[in-house]
């Protein structure tokens, strides 16, 4: 029991002071260590905000009901209960979730509200508005049975014309998921980056330290304890570049604040734009340590077995 | 403690620096190992910590074949084997105790322990004091002394050293040798390669004699 703390107790202490020596050497040469540290930052906030903003679309858009909606434009001579009848019925139909009808009468009424052209419509001898059936079709539809539904839908005598309302939406949709799937490549290749700009800078400090690594295998240290302080030298780039790339993104957030929310209550929203948060920045932190650590690993087990003493 | 059978070293420019020695070192001895430059004796002492492999034959530690010793298991036989160089291989950006430190930190020892042992291997090379000091502001004499705190600071039960005294001058020399002889009086197993026949003989233990990669000579020493 007593042996085993030991043990513990100077595993922790090894990697104590290997964390803190790391960190002392990156303070000792503050200025290569901010450099890398910057280079490692902008390669992740780039990304970083990307995605959020990726986020912040994706919530506007979602703010919308996604599903496609059919508006059935009936024809002004059909009467009130035949139409109600359709509407019935059409609900009934296994590719419909669910129908409502808005009435002439209503439809006017939201229009007069909406549209301010209260004087204009009163010159009106009787309601231009035809009556109007919106149909909800089951989610499970694609594109093409839509547009099929539509068709059939437009086949009857009673309807004038039947408008697929949401294609657009989906059309943003798309251009979503284009988008993001392009923000994941560019942020695959600046994960990169960051591995090969960290494993440079790792691979520089080994080598310069030869002397002292020679040393140390000659006195028996192993891979383990010579890689050691590489490695948290890589965790402390990572991190600091992450703690940067966040700095970079929140500031960049502030800028663009003002201006999206005048745009978004010019469009009645009281929209505005969300922050990495503690999840975000969590994700980010670890991120940076992951790759920080990753390109230091590769850089030292590239070097480890080529070094020895002469 | 260290056995030899019939060892041969050739290097890959061809270079034969080792043919065919055969040799038993016993626990707790103290032994020199003499020639010319160039008569393999670096490569035989290299041969023990592994820092190099022969060609053919087998060395022996601790009745263990080294043969079988992989790329991870190296460290552990190291760490067994103290090792002092005729440069003393200080790392020049540290202090004298941060150097002396060292072996005991690779081993995970606790802080009190380094610091107790730290002083005691600085004392008994008559360096305590200069812990703060760095290398470069010492003499020569006084960077072999560190070197060799260093290498029996974790009590290793085999001492190695390459021409420990080769930049140093005779009286200086004395001094290191008679330093040994206190660890060797202690237990520990002593090895030393050195062309300084006049103060090897002085001291009158085992001399082992290499000539162009051949034992040609093995004088028991004086006292047996």
């Amino acid at each position: 029991m007593a042996a085993w703390r030991k043990r513990l107790a100077g595993f922790l202490a090894a990697h104590a002071r290997a964390l803190v020596g790391a960190l002392g050497r990156l303070y000792r040469a503050p200025l290569p260590s901010l450099l890398t540290a910057g280079v490692i930052g902008i390669s992740l906030a780039l990304p970083t905000g990307f995605l959020l903003l990726l986020a912040n679309v994706g919530n506007l858009a979602g703010d919308w009901d996604s599903g496609p909606r059919l508006s059935l434009f009936v024809r002004k001579e059909v009467a009130a209960e035949r139409y109600r009848a359709l509407a019935r019925e059409l609900a009934a139909d296994p590719q419909i979730r669910s129908t409502r009808v808005i009435a002439p009468e209503e439809a006017l009424a939201e229009f007069r509200r909406a549209s301010g052209f209260d004087d204009v419509l009163e010159l009106l001898d009787d309601n231009p508005l035809p009556p109007v059936i919106v149909i909800e079709p089951r989610a499970e539809l694609d594109p093409e049975r839509l547009e099929s539904l539509a068709a059939r839908l437009r086949a009857l005598p009673q309807v004038a014309l039947v408008q697929l309302d949401s294609a657009w939406v989906q059309r943003l949709h798309a251009f979503l998921k284009l988008l993001r799937r392009g923000i994941w490549v560019v942020t695959g290749l600046l994960a990169v980056a960051v591995i090969l700009v960290v494993g440079n800078t790792i691979r520089l400090d080994f080598l310069n330290r030869r002397e002292e690594i020679v040393l140390i295998k000659l006195i028996g240290g192993t891979d383990a304890f010579i890689r050691r302080p590489f490695l948290y030298e890589g965790l402390w780039y990572g991190v600091a570049g992450a703690l940067l790339a966040a700095v970079l993104v929140e500031a960049a957030r502030l800028l663009l604040a003002g201006p999206a929310r005048e745009l978004a209550a010019l469009y009645g929203s009281g929209y505005s734009l969300g922050g990495l948060g503690f999840d975000g920045l969590g994700k980010l932190l670890l991120t940076g340590a992951a790759l920080g650590l990753l390109g230091a690993w590769l850089a030292v087990g590239r070097h480890l077995a080529s070094i020895e003493p002469r | 403690m260290i056995r030899f059978e019939n060892v041969s070293k050739r290097y890959p420019n061809g270079y034969e620096a080792l043919r065919g020695v055969t040799l038993t070192i016993g626990q707790g001895e103290m032994v020199f190992v003499t020639g010319h430059s160039g008569a393999g004796k670096s490569t035989l002492l290299r041969l023990i910590p592994l820092l190099e492999r022969p060609t053919s034959g087998q060395v022996l530690v601790a009745k263990a074949n080294l043969a079988r010793f992989g790329r991870r298991r190296i460290p552990q036989l190291r760490r067994r084997i103290g090792m002092i160089f005729q440069d003393s291989r200080l790392l020049y950006d540290r202090t004298v105790f941060d150097n002396v430190a060292l072996p005991l930190v690779i081993d995970g020892m606790p802080h009190a322990e380094i610091q107790r042992r730290v002083r005691a291997a600085l004392d008994k090379v008559g360096l305590l004091g200069k812990e703060q000091a760095y290398p470069e502001t010492l003499s020569g004499g006084e960077q072999q002394r560190v070197g060799i705190a260093r290498a029996v600071v974790s009590r290793p039960p085999i001492l190695i050293a390459d021409e420990p005294t080769g930049n140093l001058d005779p009286k200086l020399s004395e001094e290191i040798m008679r330093l040994f002889q206190d660890f060797n009086r202690v237990g520990v197993t002593v090895i030393i390669a050195s062309h300084d026949l006049g103060l090897i003989r002085r001291l009158g233990h085992r001399v082992l004699t290499l000539e162009q990669g051949r034992l040609i000579d093995d004088w028991p020493g004086r006292a047996g």
